[in-house]
């Protein structure tokens, strides 16, 4: 272990030893708290699979509701999304100032296109009575008792999905007007890229669920 | 990574002699109640956490105390009808399994100690570990809004379908504990990062305090469970809330699946909150047996073995909830699994003890109660884990016994432990060692008296948290009763002498109980940064046959950048001899 210099670099926080402490740090909490994020949603899965098992009838009436072509939309926004906020780190790293804060601009814009197709999705099914819950729901275009319990599921797992999102484009900022005061370069960057570790996670959460409830038949 | 450098570098070392009258420690250094309430020290956080727990345990303690008075008679008594009772019950269980088990070992206690035993200078993310703080600060007013308004009844564990259809305020306690659940999942995080990454030169992973074991393997389950809990209290408040038809057997869904989520968190929880005490106990055993933990490699790694099949016995809660019976058979043999970590650590304490320099003060007191009380504790969950013995014994006084038996007689007295053995090293103050023990054996006697009468009811058939009873089993009841009384009286006992150490105590000394372990090797109270140096480690935690002064390293002066040199004594001539020592 390097000792406490008095060259201790401004981002270094006073418990750490070094700059490289700090980033493994970071790095290896991030990577915990997704784990830990991955059993959050593993969670919905398993209700998913269980109710799946039950009912498969149920799954593949209920599916055709969901409109496949925005969904895939929606999937080509976030694996473009997660390839921007890849570059906006490698921009980082590299000291490329500009190319960092247009990468993240456009990782926020995509995922703000993202939430307004799912805002679209939403009201569509609102209107036409596709509701959570066994009494809101009023939609009659599916021949099953527990059409209600299929779009329980759908809603939470969207909805939670979409709150990460959310929290995405709210960390996303951050690291913006941090970066737009020039506080990242190649020395320092730990911000930057364990967000985008966030962000692909929130990207790949979506992968599974874009073919478990569009794509199914 | 630090630790990796150290064995390829060459370090130059001295000796640090803690001072016995530091002039500068944590409780100088930012004074003031909003300096307490922003700080990112991990030794103030714990602290807060430490007199937010005991609150909540005196609140839980208070409602068990009125139940038990209550089951005095099997009648009603005046303040307490069948409703009532059903909430005390309930809060009883809840406060005490979220608010006191879950966060007390590891995010007080382990908060405190953990990095000062990794000679670190405060978790890996000091802020996030303030955050924890105030999640738990949030969690419990949603508590105390749901107690405001219709309370609660559902029991602790909020089964459906009557948790949906209960008219008291299910939604405000399961978001609170939801909102609970995240300060521990942080913590978890926290500890697990800080343990891998802040470890000081020379701790590598075969010298890592037992106490450090425990709570990695706490912190594993945390990460691992909490959130499952979580997403598990988001459906039921849907449920209760729009109806999605998931746990709800009206609305089309399975009150057996929400049991399924419920326990894959719930029972990996009590190993969140056993597993860390067994982290306390080892450490205070080698202490006062002056003696190298025995089977040092068996103690860490059954930790980490408990943890893991913590994850798969979750359907012994389920016996009798027409779960298939090859789940129900496996899941017995896996529980019965778990008893073989749990034996080697017990036989491992034992061997410690053998032909140590035993010294019998508050904290090896409260050792001895555990290995005693978590014995019996630890052998009535294998009965209960017998399918044929379940079906008998299912939601009987018998599960209420063993619980206590693990949780308080395990966890809470393994707390207590901790709690004695770290308060000269936390306030620099010592207790009255004489109500000390008067208050340990109190409490002995007290739990045995209040529990033990609830094994013989159960397996005569009383069932739990039933509001009357026959007269067959009134002479159990009543003295249960006495029992939690004598419990409640060495609580008080404990709560005056503690606090008349604060403000009357004798001045700790730096190391009271001459421990060979590094939280030890700074002053009492400890300095703000924990250490003035960098701390060095070349033995182990337990190796008493070697010499004091060799636990009392550090990176040597000159080099070091903080240059706070404050706990050198320069007139000990020993220092003289570490001037030039090098670790390579």
């Amino acid at each position: 272990m390097a000792n406490h210099s008095s060259t201790h670099p401004a981002h270094v926080q006073h418990h750490f030893v070094d700059s490289e402490q700090q980033f493994d740090s970071a790095k290896m909490g991030m990577w915990v708290f997704i784990v830990n994020e991955v059993l959050f949603f593993g969670g919905l899965f398993c209700a998913y699979i269980v109710f799946r098992t039950w009912y498969p009838d149920l799954f593949t009436q209920a599916a055709t509701q969901l409109d496949t072509f925005w969904g895939a939309v929606n999937t080509v926004v976030l694996i473009g999304s997660s390839l921007t906020v890849a570059m906006a780190i490698r921009s980082a790293q590299k000291n490329q100032q500009r190319g960092l804060e247009i990468n993240l601009l456009i990782t926020i814009a995509l995922a703000c296109v993202f939430l307004v197709i799912k805002y679209f999705e939403y009201s569509h099914k609102i209107h036409i009575g596709i509701l959570p819950g066994a009494e809101n729901y009023t939609f009659e275009g599916i021949d099953h008792p527990l059409a209600h319990v299929f779009f329980g599921i759908y809603y939470i797992m969207t909805g939670v999905h979409g709150l990460h999102v959310i929290v995405g484009i709210g960390l996303m900022l951050w690291i913006y007007f941090r970066a737009r005061k020039g506080e990242f370069g190649s020395e320092y960057y730990t911000p930057v890229e364990i967000t985008g570790l966030y962000w692909h996670l929130v990207d790949l959460i979506w992968i599974f669920l874009f073919p478990l409830l569009y794509l199914i038949e | 990574m630090a630790t990796a450098e150290a064995t390829t570098k060459t370090l130059k070392v001295q000796r640090f002699k803690p001072s016995e009258n530091p002039t500068n420690t944590y409780l100088t250094d930012e004074k003031g109640v909003w300096a307490w309430m922003t700080t990112v020290d991990h030794k103030k956080i714990g602290i807060m956490y430490l007199v937010a727990v005991a609150f909540f345990f005196a609140l839980g303690g208070f409602l068990a105390i009125a139940l038990r008075t209550k089951l005095l008679t099997g009648a009603s008594i005046d303040f307490i009808d069948a409703d009532a009772y059903n909430q005390l019950f309930t809060l009883h269980g809840a406060i005490m399994v979220f608010f006191v088990l879950v966060p007390s070992i590891p995010a007080a206690l382990g908060n405190f100690i953990m990095p000062m035993q990794l000679g670190a200078k405060d978790v890996a993310f000091p802020r996030l570990n303030l955050a924890s703080f105030y999640i738990y600060v949030v969690g419990a007013i949603f508590t105390f809004i749901a107690l405001a308004l219709n309370g609660l009844d559902t029991g602790w564990t909020f089964y459906t379908p009557y948790s949906t259809e209960s008219g008291s305020s299910v939604i405000w306690v399961t978001t609170g504990v939801f909102i609970l659940g995240f300060s521990s999942i942080l913590t978890g995080t926290n500890f697990i990062t800080t343990i891998h990454k802040l470890r000081a030169p020379g701790i590598t992973w075969s010298k890592l305090p037992l106490n450090i074991w425990a709570l990695y393997a706490t912190s594993v389950i945390q990460v691992l469970a909490t959130p499952v809990l979580a997403i598990t209290l988001l459906l039921l408040i849907m449920e209760r809330w729009l109806g999605i038809g998931i746990f709800d057997p009206a609305m089309g869904g399975d009150p057996v699946l929400f049991q399924h989520f419920f326990w894959f968190y719930s029972h990996p929880a009590v190993y969140i909150m056993i597993v860390p005490g067994f982290g306390i106990i080892s450490e205070v055993i080698s202490t006062f047996s002056k003696k190298t933990v025995f089977g040092y490699w068996a103690i860490a790694l059954s930790s980490l073995a408990i943890a893991f099949i913590g994850f798969l016995v979750w359907g012994h809660h389920m016996f009798t909830s027409g779960q298939s019976a090859v789940a129900t058979t496996v899941f017995s043999f896996l529980t019965f699994l778990v008893g073989i970590p749990t034996g080697i650590k017990i036989f491992n304490w034992v061997a410690t003890l053998y032909k140590g320099s035993i010294k019998m003060d508050t904290p090896m007191l409260y050792v001895f109660i555990f290995l005693f009380l978590f014995s019996i504790g630890g052998f009535t969950g294998i009965m209960l884990g017998t399918l044929s013995v379940n079906i008998h014994l299912h939601d009987t006084y018998y599960v209420v016994a063993h619980f206590h038996y693990v949780m308080m007689g395990g966890t809470l007295i393994a707390l207590l432990a901790g709690l004695h053995y770290w308060w000269p090293k936390m306030t620099g103050k010592m207790y009255n060692e004489r109500l000390g023990k008067v208050s340990a054996v109190l409490i002995f006697i007290g739990f045995n008296v209040t529990f033990l009468p609830q094994f013989v009811m159960g397996s005569q058939g009383m069932p739990r948290r039933y509001y009357n009873y026959i007269d067959q089993f009134a002479p159990f009841h009543q003295t249960s009763t006495i029992g939690s009384y004598i419990l409640g009286v060495g609580f008080l006992i404990m709560l005056y002498y503690l606090l008349h150490s604060l403000f009357r105590g004798e001045k700790a000394p730096a190391n009271p109980w001459g421990s060979r372990a590094l939280e030890w090797q700074a002053t009492s109270p400890p300095d703000f940064h924990n250490f003035g140096h960098t701390p060095v480690v070349i033995h182990g935690p337990y190796d008493y046959h070697q010499p004091m002064e060799e636990f009392q390293l550090g990176i040597a002066v000159d080099t070091n950048g903080h240059g706070k040199d404050t706990h050198v004594e320069p007139d000990d001539p020993e220092l003289d001899k570490w001037k030039n020592y090098s670790l390579g």
